[in-house]
């Protein structure tokens, strides 16, 4: 019988919920990595045994850990990630040159074909890559090299690199984002890239339709149509249907269109989810009610789902990587929030429960769905 | 052999609990001691002292006999307490918040 395994990242540890198709009653393991922050955990999409783990603090640095068996057990394996050659300069808050300085993984994403090869997103922004099974990693310099680099910020969370998106059709296509500097596209497996921001508009910046310098929070793709990229932005909900050469707003009736969170269903290609939240300084559902948007237009007609969420005095947020689907007929839709809650709906967003309450700050949540 | 005691953090990724009695080779000085810790426990690497630069971690600080050697030149000698194990050299991870 089918199983879901919900892998939560917070940030005090690390949590695998589990539970049949139902998705009613569930298992809850963890704390694993305790008091750590677990920025991300997501398992191999051909190997669901191999699960991967980002686990930091700023006292004791970055480990990499690793599971062969569905999270019951881990092992730590390499956690060196060094800048290819002389690593060289971004712009700091300031304007003024700052070193590229890793600081941690953000996001680890494993190839869809080999359990040994993930591709892993880090702040300072850079993408690295494991053919091992993560005993050794390289950077694909050709990113941080291919002309913009120089000068690109940090936004207030860091110049993290937290989307990488593989094309199921083409290996080589890869679209990553960074905040601030925005989304680039690989087509030749992350040898080189160019920018791919035009259409995307931000007020705060000098040149507000810029190349690079807009602050994207997150990109999904339907696995059925990797030309078709929805983006949450810092401020506009967008998509292109040419993998990103050009960005059209969607936000349309949408009460507020800042937010972090954005993912596709399953199985309708035309169906998003986003996690609106009041503006880009306050960071909390707007009005005091956690609401998840869903469009079955793909952007547009936006309607509210709140069957089963507090829709008073709640006042919490859906990070970038707190959301996801999962695989089963009915497709079940999770998310994790900064008051330690992770939702899920057995039917595409009608209806939620949360799976559980009191979890530290939610800072990801990946979904295995298990034959 | 030298002693050495962790933080409860670094403890559970090496997977030991209470003092860890460590060869080093030559002086006893912190680099010496830092690369017996890495040597014996590979899951430590990269949480004492940066991989990059070998600097010691900001927020990681090293104490014998009550008196803080974080700022001690990593290649000076320690107290010879140290080196006969009378002493042992304390990881302390500081209480910051967060």
């Amino acid at each position: 019988m089918s199983r879901v395994r919900v892998l939560v990242g917070t940030s005090k540890g690390a949590f695998v919920l589990e539970s049949d198709a139902k998705r009613e009653k569930w298992d809850v393991r963890g704390p694993l990595f305790g008091g750590w922050e677990v920025y991300h955990m997501k398992g191999s999409p051909v190997d669901p045994n191999r699960i991967y783990a980002s686990q930091s603090t700023g006292w004791f640095g970055q480990i990499v850990q690793r599971s062969d068996d569905g999270g019951d057990t881990w092992a730590p394996v390499s956690n060196e990630f060094a800048y290819d050659g002389v690593p060289g300069t971004h712009q700091w808050y300031d304007g003024t040159p700052h070193p590229w300085e890793f600081a941690r993984v953000w996001h680890l994403e494993p190839s869809l074909s080999d359990p040994d090869t993930v591709l892993a997103g880090i702040e300072d922004a850079a993408l690295f890559r494991t053919s091992d099974g993560g005993h050794s990693w390289h950077e694909l310099s050709g990113l941080r090299g291919h002309g913009t680099g120089h000068s690109w910020q940090p936004g207030a969370g860091g110049m993290c690199l937290h989307t990488i998106i593989v094309s199921p059709e083409d290996p080589r296509r890869i679209v990553i984002a960074i905040s601030a500097a925005g989304a680039f596209r690989s087509d030749d497996g992350g040898v080189s890239w160019k920018p791919i921001n035009k259409g995307l508009r931000s007020e705060g910046i000098p040149d507000g339709e810029a190349e690079v310098g807009h602050c994207v929070h997150h990109v999904a793709m339907h696995p059925s149509r990797p030309d078709v990229l929805f983006m949450q932005k810092h401020w506009d909900v967008m998509r292109s249907n040419d993998a990103g050469d050009s960005w059209f707003e969607i936000s349309d009736n949408l009460p507020t269109d800042f937010g972090f969170a954005i993912d596709v269903h399953a199985h309708e290609a035309e169906t998003l989810y986003v996690v609106p939240i009041t503006s880009d300084s306050e960071h909390f559902v707007f009005d005091g009610k956690l609401r998840v948007f869903r469009s079955r237009t793909g952007g547009g007609e936006w309607e509210p789902l709140t069957k089963g969420l507090p829709q008073k005095d709640c006042y919490v947020n859906v990070l970038r990587d707190a959301m996801a689907v999962d695989g089963l007929d009915e497709c079940g839709i999770y998310f994790g929030t900064t008051g330690g809650q992770v939702y899920a709906s057995a039917n595409a967003g009608n209806s939620w429960a949360p799976i559980v309450r009191d979890l530290p700050r939610v800072l990801s949540v990946e979904v295995q769905t298990l034959a | 052999m030298i002693r050495v005691v962790l933080p409860a953090h670094l403890k559970t990724l090496a997977g030991v609990s209470g003092e860890v009695d460590l060869e080093v080779d030559g002086v006893v000085c912190v680099a010496a001691i830092i690369d017996a810790i890495e040597r014996a426990y590979p899951s430590l690497r990269g949480t004492i002292r940066d991989p990059a630069t070998l600097r010691r971690r900001p927020f990681v600080r090293f104490f014998v006999d009550e008196e803080d050697v974080s700022h001690v030149p990593l290649d000076e000698s320690l107290a010879p307490s140290v080196a006969s194990g009378a002493t042992p050299f304390i990881v302390v991870g500081a209480m910051a918040g967060g």
